[in-house]
């Protein structure tokens, strides 16, 4: 006779929640890097003084710039003419960023370090 | 392998942290700014390497998109005029901004052809997305799509294109902005409930957009340093937003960082207006409140007095401690040289000179010390307000050149429109030079009871000739 009270472990139904609880799992731990992530940003960016409040902006525009990961993720999975044509775009626009934001930073850096 | 990426994600973004800490102080700045450059290196090579066997179509545009957008963004940093600074930011959060909402665009793209046809598209099967990832996505479009066309706005409003309209477009378009957001948001619950269709996203995308536009046209040309730090602050958390999309700790580390910078010198801007950040977005142009209170000829009549650079030489000699207090006029006048050439002229002769920053004297948060610094001022010299405000009275002449609300003592008072806003006190200087072209109000539009105080004369002109031509008097005398 079947024992309902003893769960399958190969039941569809405990696959799928297993799975669930993984998937929530991570979700957490992505939300705890999220506001860990934050708090170290607040707590370093109040110590940087105001005189480089501009570099600051476009050099953290320049890390803003990492949805280039993303970009580049996509491209390696994109298929058909929308995906790779919005793939290249958000490739080439990220790097704008990043290449820009960090050489525009760097430019303005240099002269406050020029002695 | 795919521990491995994450572990180099993990190093990458110790990288940027320590990149932002090297910020802290401007001898480290310049490593600090090359670590981040080297974490954003890894990051991306470890990406390419994690599908190393991706096909050449892949590796030929993610080669050439990256060399299109690294020569443009190239081309942009090394040409860009110090005074052109906010400009360029402005265009590269939106940038950062579109190229979010299309990454999490693609992905919900390729998780609606596994969807519809698990059976073709087996191997996509880790690009399906569940509820937070649609969630994700669509928080990705509304602040990506936002940011883009937000930042243009903004960028149009500092090159001061005439087309641009300045202040609200309609009666009532707060309420409008708050229907179009909710109809953004309504949208996204239908996407993420017909996971596999498309257009909500790209409708939602769309209604961000104008969100965008609508917002940024409103706020007036004073207040753009406070939309820039919030775009800044947007474009992060889009990143952020798409790295949930796509389940990727390195995109929400580093969007979160830039997210809090953002919010951080939103807040210190903000407070340097005294304004809120409601005011600030919601307020419209701050002119539109100037209405009550002294008129020019009230608080002017006959009280103002003017000066030549001969007379103001002559004061010089035996002045020991003199303070410059630069405003954005200095820039437009392109007169920080001058500036820095009297100051080395007046140094040769023994006599301390500093400047003093309002937090909101250039047009994005430390504009005024970026351009000072092109001039080769040294950073020692630049001396925050609050730090110089306590020592004005031991000042013998304090030279404001092309500064105007920021030294309105009206501020101090409890009405009128710059009530409340922090100033730097040149009032309390022994003697007060204020070289200005005209008694021409500033953004707020208020006159400035300063300019009539019997220790403040007036050195009427352009700032770079008016500066230019004391110190040739200097020289002479």
């Amino acid at each position: 006779m079947h024992n309902d009270s003893e769960p399958d472990p190969d039941s569809d139904w405990e696959k799928k929640k297993s799975k669930n609880e993984v998937r929530v799992m991570s979700l957490i731990a992505s939300l705890t890097v999220f506001f860990l992530a934050i708090f170290v940003g607040k707590e370093i960016i109040t110590k940087v003084p105001p005189t480089l409040h501009t570099p600051l902006m476009s050099g953290s525009n320049a890390i803003s710039g990492i949805t280039v990961v993303g970009a580049i993720l996509m491209l390696q999975h994109a298929e058909g003419f929308v995906a790779i044509v919005l793939g290249f775009l958000a490739m080439a626009l990220a790097t704008i960023n990043v290449v820009g934001g960090f050489a525009v930073t760097h430019r303005m850096l240099k002269m406050f370090d020029k002695r | 392998m795919e521990q491995f990426a994450n572990l180099m994600y993990l190093v990458a973004s110790a990288l940027f942290i320590f990149g932002i800490k090297g910020l802290t102080h401007p001898r480290t700045a310049v490593r600090g700014n090359l670590l981040g450059a080297l974490g954003m290196a890894l990051a991306m090579a470890v990406t390419i390497l994690l599908k190393w066997d991706a096909g050449f179509t892949a590796y030929a545009l993610i080669i050439s998109g990256f060399v299109v957008g690294g020569l443009i963004g190239w081309q942009l940093a090394w040409k860009v005029e110090m005074t052109a600074m906010p400009e360029l930011v402005a265009l590269y959060n939106g940038f950062g901004g579109g190229a979010s909402f299309l990454v999490a665009g693609i992905a919900l793209l390729l998780h609606g052809d596994y969807i519809t046809d698990p059976v073709t598209y087996h191997h996509l099967v880790n690009m399906k997305l569940e509820m937070d990832g649609l969630i994700a996505t669509y928080a990705s479009g509304i602040i990506g799509a936002v940011t883009l066309t937000g930042s243009v706005m903004a960028f149009c409003k500092l090159r001061e294109y005439k087309w641009v309209p300045n202040g609200f477009l309609f009666q009532g378009q707060n309420l409008a902005n708050i229907a179009i957001l909710l109809l953004a948001i309504l949208l996204s619950g239908l996407g993420c409930y017909y996971s596999a269709s498309l257009w909500p996203y790209w409708v939602v995308v769309l209604i961000s957009c104008v969100l965008g536009v609508m917002l940024v046209v409103a706020i007036g040309g004073a207040d753009m340093p406070v939309v820039i730090a919030l775009l800044n602050s947007y474009s992060g958390l889009a990143a952020a937003a798409t790295g949930f999309v796509i389940d990727n700790n390195i995109l929400i580390i580093a969007g979160s960082l830039v997210g809090a910078s953002g919010v951080i010198l939103t807040g210190i801007m903000c407070k340097a207006m005294n304004r809120s950040l409601s005011n600030v977005l919601f307020g419209g142009l701050l002119s539109e409140q100037a209405s009550a209170g002294p008129s020019a000829d009230d608080v002017y009549g006959g009280k103002v007095k003017s000066t030549t650079p001969e007379e103001v030489a002559m004061l010089f000699d035996t002045a020991q401690r003199v303070v410059i207090v630069p405003g954005y006029g200095v820039a437009v006048a392109q007169a920080q040289h001058a500036v820095r050439d009297l100051e080395n002229l007046l140094e040769s002769r023994g006599v301390t000179v500093e400047y003093a920053i309002h937090p909101v004297a250039g047009r994005m948060p430390g504009h005024m010390n970026v351009l000072l610094a092109e001039a080769d001022v040294p950073y020692e010299k630049l001396i925050e307000m609050d730090a110089i405000n306590p020592t004005m009275s031991t000042v013998d002449i304090c030279m404001v050149i092309g500064a105007n609300d920021v030294v309105n003592p009206d501020a101090r008072k409890s009405v009128g429109p710059l009530a409340g806003m922090p100033i730097i006190n040149v009032d309390e200087a022994r003697m007060v030079i204020v070289v200005k072209r005209s008694l021409s109000p500033g953004f707020a539009g208020v006159p400035n009871p300063l300019f009539a105080m019997d220790n403040a004369q007036m050195m009427f002109g352009d700032g770079k000739k008016a500066i230019i031509e004391l110190t040739n008097c200097l020289k002479e005398g």
